[in-house]
């Protein structure tokens, strides 16, 4: 075990862990946040997606010890806790999710790709989103909602 | 899933219940969202009145609604309040909306499945809402010493019409309780509705959104500690020793032990480690050397389960359904030509995002279980059962499943939660890694359909016969002899009244295929897997009889209005009959399962470098009237993303008695841009509503490789197949 000091949405965490425990299990059984999901443990289905100073990585095969505490890890509940971010709310008017689960992956897939690319076309959507699964099926609204929130930045 | 029908008897059961919980207080209740199990639970806010079970409101007008359905994802959020609101007079943007816990005051609705929710509580929940409408009326005109029907309701008040005056729903609920429940109160005029048949936003859709929803996994319980079991890797392998003393001593794991996973049919041993933290068991789970005895289990394999189903499907007649008409052997020898196919679709995993999981708790004869569920009447059921404990001893927190389609119904993974708990004597949470999910299933049967037409000298279609061959469902759960009968559930998409092409000799047929690799309904069940064949088939027929697919259909549903009709929407929304371009075709197929029609219409078009890419696909669905038209759209769009799934991409297969795929690397899922744009038509009507969580799938497979057909000449028979190599 050992201690390592982790910002996490702008908020400093201590946390006491083996050193390879993925930063998944960091952020959700000790930091608390559970916006975060377990999906498949070898960063398949992008369930598990945060920001690591601002680039979307998959926590669940990111050691803690390979995070320094300078840099900023951002997560689902760091978009906006008041779902004022635009993604979000074009998430609410398309009515994307449907179980949810995949959704803070999704959206923080989407974040990073808005960030990169304001006015993004449908492929680069795919290639940005290709490996975030849904099981559901809510490609059709996540790909609506998307334009719809870079369309809503510009204004 | 058997289609639950609602018996007024029923509805009284869980009506007369309310009064009997009363209970007066004034004080005003906080908006409680699905934000935390805890509140999930429902936890009785102090001074909230219950008028009748599923409905609370505080003195200063706060309403509570329950809804009995669990959330999976298809909208029971909505679409059950939605049902009270309309009839109780409130707006959707004015109550709470809380999650029923099992108890018996909520009455049978309490599950998911069949697509039941709308169809199966569309009265129940509806006459909820009009008796408490009612009893509010009744307290109000007693209180103006007026006569009820000069009063009415509207937006929570009561209004008196010849002098203006209202009083609010709280001003009332106090009187309104001590009333007797109407039994048969009046119903609105589907033309009065305000809220049913509106695309209005889901409740719990911003929590999804920030993290804030509490899955199954994220609950959080005081000295809880994380759990994993290594189960035999051979499906029901049994256990014979492990390295306790060693994994004992890695850092953070408090217990390894051996653990039941309970199955209906059978059960599989496994070790469960319990540690602090999850990583901590993962890590020490890495770590166990255990030997197995896998006696009569090593041999099971998918490959020789299809090649015996192919066999006795292509020997035997197999009992036939009540339902046959004519004399199907006879035509045959009568007929000019006849037709032959036999089709396979693959074993399948739900494989949801959220694995299985559940955190328990048991303290002597009583146990407390958080759990993401379909239904915890059966969860009370299955603990009570394994643990010899009375049902009302087992307390249930309903939490939000992430993705389920039939998995979550299942609850091997929550008696093993609470079989840990139990040892562990501590909370403890089970979370079952992907790997655990994808090996140990239950999974969608493999099956063989194996069909036979045949047409008189004039070409007209005259024989019929569709024989189901595989495993069943009930057979296994309930350990039935099924040789020489037929699984009364297994005819979905295939019998006469969910099939009801007009041939005059047809029979419909169930080969029993038995299999020790567990099974369970997987979204849309049989019909997954029948309309494939079937109406693959149908087409198979139509090009042998030279005539348009449409055209062939429409023909032998002459005296089926609601299908023609989709039919006729479908080809006017895709103008079917339009030339298409050489390399691209269009492809349809039809299905009616849940009590519903659905219609698919698969555009394809040829890639130079060889296969076929989808271009778009158009549905038309025939539901009856629907509660909410864009869940409707959500919901089929996710059915032909799962039907692309189970189509293209690889299944489940069993080797040596172990299954081959482990995770999502060789059981991809579709992906965003595989994903074509998907249109969805929805029948305007006025008759009873039917399912919508699952009669999507169906007849998009098969109206995908009907397209394949036209396109490229190949006839799809065997599932999956890769579209870049066909």
């Amino acid at each position: 075990m050992a201690k390592y000091t982790l910002t996490i949405n702008e908020k400093p965490y201590t946390v006491e862990a083996a050193p390879d425990t993925p930063l998944l299990w960091v952020i959700r059984d000790l930091a608390g946040l559970t916006g975060t999901k377990y999906g498949c443990g070898i960063a398949l289905c992008g369930a598990c997606t945060v920001h690591l100073n601002g680039q979307p990585v998959r926590s669940c095969m990111m050691p803690v010890s390979s995070v320094r505490a300078s840099q900023k890890i951002t997560t689902v509940e760091g978009l906006s806790e008041d779902n004022s971010h635009a993604l979000q709310q074009a998430w609410i008017e398309e009515q994307v999710p449907q179980c949810g689960y995949c959704q803070s992956g999704m959206l923080m897939s989407a974040a990073a790709l808005l960030r990169a690319k304001p006015s993004p076309t449908d492929e680069d959507i795919d290639s940005a989103l290709a490996a975030n699964l849904c099981r559901c099926g809510t490609y059709p609204r996540v790909k609506r909602a998307i334009h719809r929130a870079a369309e809503n930045m510009k204004k | 899933m058997s289609n639950h029908t609602t018996t007024r008897r029923e509805f009284i059961k869980t009506a007369s219940a309310a009064g009997a919980f009363l209970a007066v207080g004034l004080s005003g209740a906080g908006k409680i969202l699905a934000m935390s199990p805890f509140s999930l639970l429902g936890n009785e806010a102090e001074g909230e009145i219950e008028l009748n079970t599923f409905i609370l409101i505080t003195a200063d007008n706060q309403i509570t609604l329950f809804n009995p359905r669990p959330e999976m994802g298809q909208g029971t959020f909505q679409s059950m309040p939605a049902l009270i609101a309309e009839e109780l007079e409130v707006s959707l943007s004015q109550v709470t909306v809380r999650i029923t816990d099992g108890q018996p005051k909520y009455g049978w609705q309490q599950w998911v499945g069949g697509s039941n929710s709308v169809q199966g509580s569309w009265m129940p929940l509806r006459k909820v809402g009009a008796a408490a409408k009612e009893m509010l009326i009744q307290a109000a005109a007693k209180r103006w010493k007026a006569a009820a029907a000069d009063c009415y309701a509207e937006n929570a008040k009561v209004l008196h019409r010849p002098s203006g005056r209202s009083l609010t729903y709280g001003e009332l609920v106090a009187d309104a309780s001590t009333l007797d429940v109407p039994k048969e109160p009046k119903l609105k005029d589907p033309k009065d509705f305000k809220i049913i048949g509106k695309s209005l936003p889901r409740p719990e859709i911003p929590s999804k959104v920030n993290g804030a929803a509490i899955f199954g996994i994220d609950v959080s319980v005081p000295g809880m500690l994380y759990a994993t079991v290594q189960h035999c890797p051979l499906i029901h392998g049994k256990l014979v020793s492990f390295n306790e003393a060693e994994v004992r001593q890695m850092p953070g794991v408090k217990h390894v032990f051996k653990v039941l996973r309970p199955m209906p049919h059978k059960s599989v041993e496994g070790v469960a480690v319990v540690a602090d933290t999850f990583w901590q068991a993962l890590k020490a789970r890495q770590a166990l050397q255990i030997e197995w005895d896998n006696t009569g289990y090593e041999t099971i394999s998918t490959e020789d389960y299809f090649a015996q189903a192919r066999k006795k499907a292509a020997e035997m007649d197999g009992p036939s359904y009540d339902d046959a008409v004519g004399d199907f052997k006879a035509a045959c020898k009568t007929a000019k030509k006849t037709v032959e196919a036999v089709y396979q679709t693959p074993f399948a995993a739900h494989a949801p995002i959220e694995p299985m999981n559940a955190t328990a708790l048991v303290q002597g004869d009583k146990v407390e279980i958080w759990v993401p569920t379909q239904s915890p009447l059966g969860v009370k059921d299955d603990v009570s059962k394994h643990l010899g404990i009375p049902k009302e001893n087992v307390q249930v927190h309903v939490i939000f499943m992430g993705g389920s389609f039939g998995r979550k119904s299942y609850h091997d993974f929550a008696v093993e939660a609470v079989l840990i708990a139990k040892q562990a004597g501590a909370p403890v949470k089970l979370i079952w890694t992907r790997e655990d999910d994808m090996v140990n299933g239950p999974f969608r049967p493999g099956m063989i359909n194996a069909l036979k037409g045949g047409f008189d000298a004039q070409g007209k279609p005259i024989a019929w016969e569709h024989k189901i061959t595989g495993a069943s469902l009930n057979g296994q759960m309930e350990k039935l002899d099924l040789n020489g009968k037929v699984d009364a559930w297994a005819a979905e998409t295939v019998d006469q009244n969910t099939s009801p092409y007009a041939i005059p000799n047809r029979r419909q047929a169930f080969i029993w295929q038995p299999t020790d690799i567990p099974v369970l309904w997987w979204r849309s069940v049989y019909a997954s897997t029948n309309a494939f064949a079937q109406e693959s088939f149908v087409d198979e027929m139509a090009h042998a009889a030279k005539k348009d697919p449409l055209d062939f259909r429409l023909e032998l549903l002459k005296a089926q209005p609601r299908w023609i009709n989709v039919l006729e929407i479908l080809a006017e929304k895709t103008d079917y009959r339009r030339q298409r371009a050489a390399g691209k075709s269009i492809g349809i197929a039809i299905a009616h399962s849940f009590n519903t029609t659905a219609a698919w219409a698969v555009t394809v078009s040829k890639n130079a470098g060889g296969g076929v890419r989808i271009e778009k696909a158009v549905s038309v669905i025939d539901c009856g009237m629907v509660v909410n038209p864009d869940t409707v759209a959500a919901q089929t769009e996710g059915n032909a993303i799962m039907a692309m799934s189970a189509a293209l991409k690889p299944g489940i297969t069993f080797t040596a008695g172990e299954a081959q795929e482990t995770n999502y690397h060789q059981y991809p899922l579709p992906s965003i841009g595989e994903t074509p744009p998907i249109e969805v038509h929805i029948v305007p009507s006025q008759e009873a509503p039917g399912g919508i969580g699952e009669p999507g799938l169906p007849p998009f497979a098969p109206a995908l490789f009907n397209a394949v057909f036209l396109a490229t000449g190949k006839r799809v028979r065997t599932l999956p197949v890769d579209l870049g190599s066909v």
